[in-house]
């Protein structure tokens, strides 16, 4: 309850100094002031922090309830494939031009979660079985990515090309309050749906016969994983494309916090992802370079000195 | 209420792995299952625990039968300790004992029984002192007692224990033992596969002896752990002896033929 608390005001913090920075600083007294600046505030800035907020929170806690379903503190959102298939979806309306309007793009993606969801269910069966839906989730991720690296070789002009390429690293530029309009019901049901699966995902911690005897029910842990995890997943990379790490990293930083316990980490998961990434979104504003850091790529080289740590650290406890 | 079993067949790709097999689980006893490696004897205590659906015939619950029991229900009454023990996050010894409540608990969690259930379970373990380590990095020995805490913090109907005393040394499995036998005294039905033959000739007020699917015999150790059926489930010959109180020995000396 202390660490929610300490992580959601941290989140306000982070909100309030987000719609500060930038190439401009605007101090909070222009907020409301109708003019220019706060037009930057208001339509460019806020809608993007509270984007960022939202995807963060979808995937860090779809993280958690990733790793907690696999019993593995490795597995990482993107591992079922649902992000894979949403991104097909994005670049596939890239690819077909249909960038008329703001909201084919995330449509697409969108559909193409669902499709994803669908396949999932469809490929692990009815049995409950762990490694079935791993290995569907694995088939279903190398399908799609070959797919979207067919469409980009494919590709009708150098520009689109290098337009699904740009799209596909993740970002926040340039989001409006539809994008958030459209994600934020999805995430929170989604978020919701997460949040039934965790007294499952304790039981899970004494191994899947165990949770069994203790009355988890496999096959609806399934469906609320696949649901859960489709719908906060699904949502972020239709407003944000891909954007690694957080749902790898976070679990495990807050873990500790919530005394390894699958069920107390999914919501802090969630507070500490949306404060990761709205930190981060303000940082990459902030580095002068000649055009700004794509949100994804900054995550990554984020993440990859922490894995760098885990590495190190793990390789002490082995020795 | 009694769990009994009633001509249970279970077939895998083919293969017979139970072939009509029937028998009660009375309360208050121990029921030792004996047999030689897949003689049946993990596939009938999945069964048991309602885990596995039976190809043919059913388990039954008193009057109903158990594939009509809710999870919930069937997971308050009937607590299952796998033969693989595993933990998987670094949670607390009294984090993972109170896994065992998970069943009971309403809508808003932990009640002040769930918590007396946990220190009670934790307590006839001998494990209260550990409540603070972390479980992972218990000797094999504590963690197996931490493990039956779990299942005793459910408190149910019934305890089904696959191999409760492998990985253990003398002494713990002494104590495991003696535990499973309190349990029954306490008024559990008490079921739990073992391998050592002297242990079981102890421990068991009914013995049922498998052989490839089909129960071979079943009763009190006396009339079942002789040297013939013995030889017919196992294959080798054995001395049946006793030692100075009068408890049973009974050592494998060579295999049968």
């Amino acid at each position: 309850m202390k660490l929610n608390l300490a992580l959601g005001g941290a989140l306000l913090l982070a909100l309030f100094g987000s719609l500060l920075a930038g190439h401009q600083w605007i101090s909070f007294d222009h907020w409301l002031s109708g003019d220019l600046k706060s037009l930057i505030v208001m339509e460019l800035r806020l809608p993007r922090a509270c984007l960022g907020a939202i995807v963060g929170a979808a995937l860090g806690a779809a993280g958690a309830a990733m790793q907690g379903y696999l019993r593995n503190p490795l597995a990482d959102p993107g591992l079922f494939g649902i992000s894979s298939c949403a991104a097909l979806g994005a670049v596939a309306s890239l690819f077909f031009g249909f960038a008329a309007s703001a909201w084919i793009l995330p449509l697409f993606a969108l559909a193409g979660a669902g499709i994803g969801m669908a396949l999932l269910a469809l490929l692990a069966g009815r049995s409950g079985s762990m490694i079935l839906f791993t290995l569907a989730g694995v088939v279903l991720s190398s399908l799609a990515g070959s797919a979207t690296a067919l469409l980009i070789s494919l590709a009708p002009t150098p520009f689109a090309a290098s337009e699904i390429v740009t799209w596909l690293m993740g970002a926040l530029t340039d989001r409006s309050w539809d994008d958030v309009k459209l994600a934020l019901p999805l995430v929170v049901i989604g978020l919701l749906t997460l949040m039934r699966a965790g007294r499952s995902l304790d039981a899970l911690t004494l191994g899947e016969t165990a949770a069994r005897s203790l009355g988890v029910n496999m096959a609806r842990l399934q469906w609320l994983i696949v649901i859960g995890v489709g719908l906060t997943v699904g949502a972020s990379v239709a407003v944000a494309g891909i954007i690694g790490f957080v749902g790898l990293v976070v679990p495990h930083l807050v873990r500790p916090l919530a005394r390894h316990s699958p069920s107390a980490l999914l919501l802090p998961s969630a507070l500490a992802g949306a404060l990761l990434v709205v930190i981060a979104d303000a940082l990459v504003r902030l580095i002068p370079t000649a055009g700004e850091i794509r949100l994804g790529i900054g995550m990554s080289m984020l993440g990859t000195p922490f894995f760098l740590i885990l590495l190190f650290r793990m390789r002490r406890e082995v020795a | 209420m009694d769990l009994r079993f009633d001509k249970l067949g279970l077939t895998l790709r083919g293969r017979t792995i139970l072939d009509g097999v029937s028998g009660v689980l009375p309360r208050g006893q121990v029921t030792v299952i004996l047999g030689a490696n897949g003689a049946g004897k993990s596939s009938l205590l999945s069964c048991l625990s309602g885990l596995r659906r039976p190809t043919s015939g059913e388990v039954r619950l008193g009057e109903r039968a158990l594939a009509a029991v809710a999870h919930g229900e069937r997971a308050r009454l009937i607590g299952l300790l796998p033969q693989q023990a595993e933990v998987h996050w670094d949670i607390s010894v009294h984090a993972l004992v109170a896994l065992g409540r998970l069943p009971h608990h309403g809508r808003w969690g932990p009640v002040e029984a769930d918590r007396q259930a946990v220190a009670a379970a934790m307590a006839a373990t001998d494990v209260s002192h550990l409540a603070e380590r972390k479980a992972q990095r218990l000797s094999g020995g504590e963690q197996a007692r931490v493990l039956l805490a779990r299942v005793l913090a459910g408190q149910p109907r019934w305890l089904l224990a696959d191999e409760p005393l492998a990985n253990l040394d003398p002494a713990h499995q002494l104590d495991a033992l003696a535990r499973l036998a309190e349990c029954a005294t306490d008024g559990m039905g008490v079921v739990a596969v073992l391998h050592d033959l002297t242990h079981a000739a102890r421990v068991a007020d009914q013995v049922v002896l498998m052989k490839q699917g089909c129960i071979i015999a079943a009763g009190p150790a006396e009339t079942v752990l002789t040297p013939a059926l013995i030889e017919a489930a196992f294959g080798i010959t054995v001395h049946v002896g006793t030692d100075d109180r009068g408890g049973p020995i009974i050592v494998p000396l060579a295999r049968a033929g």
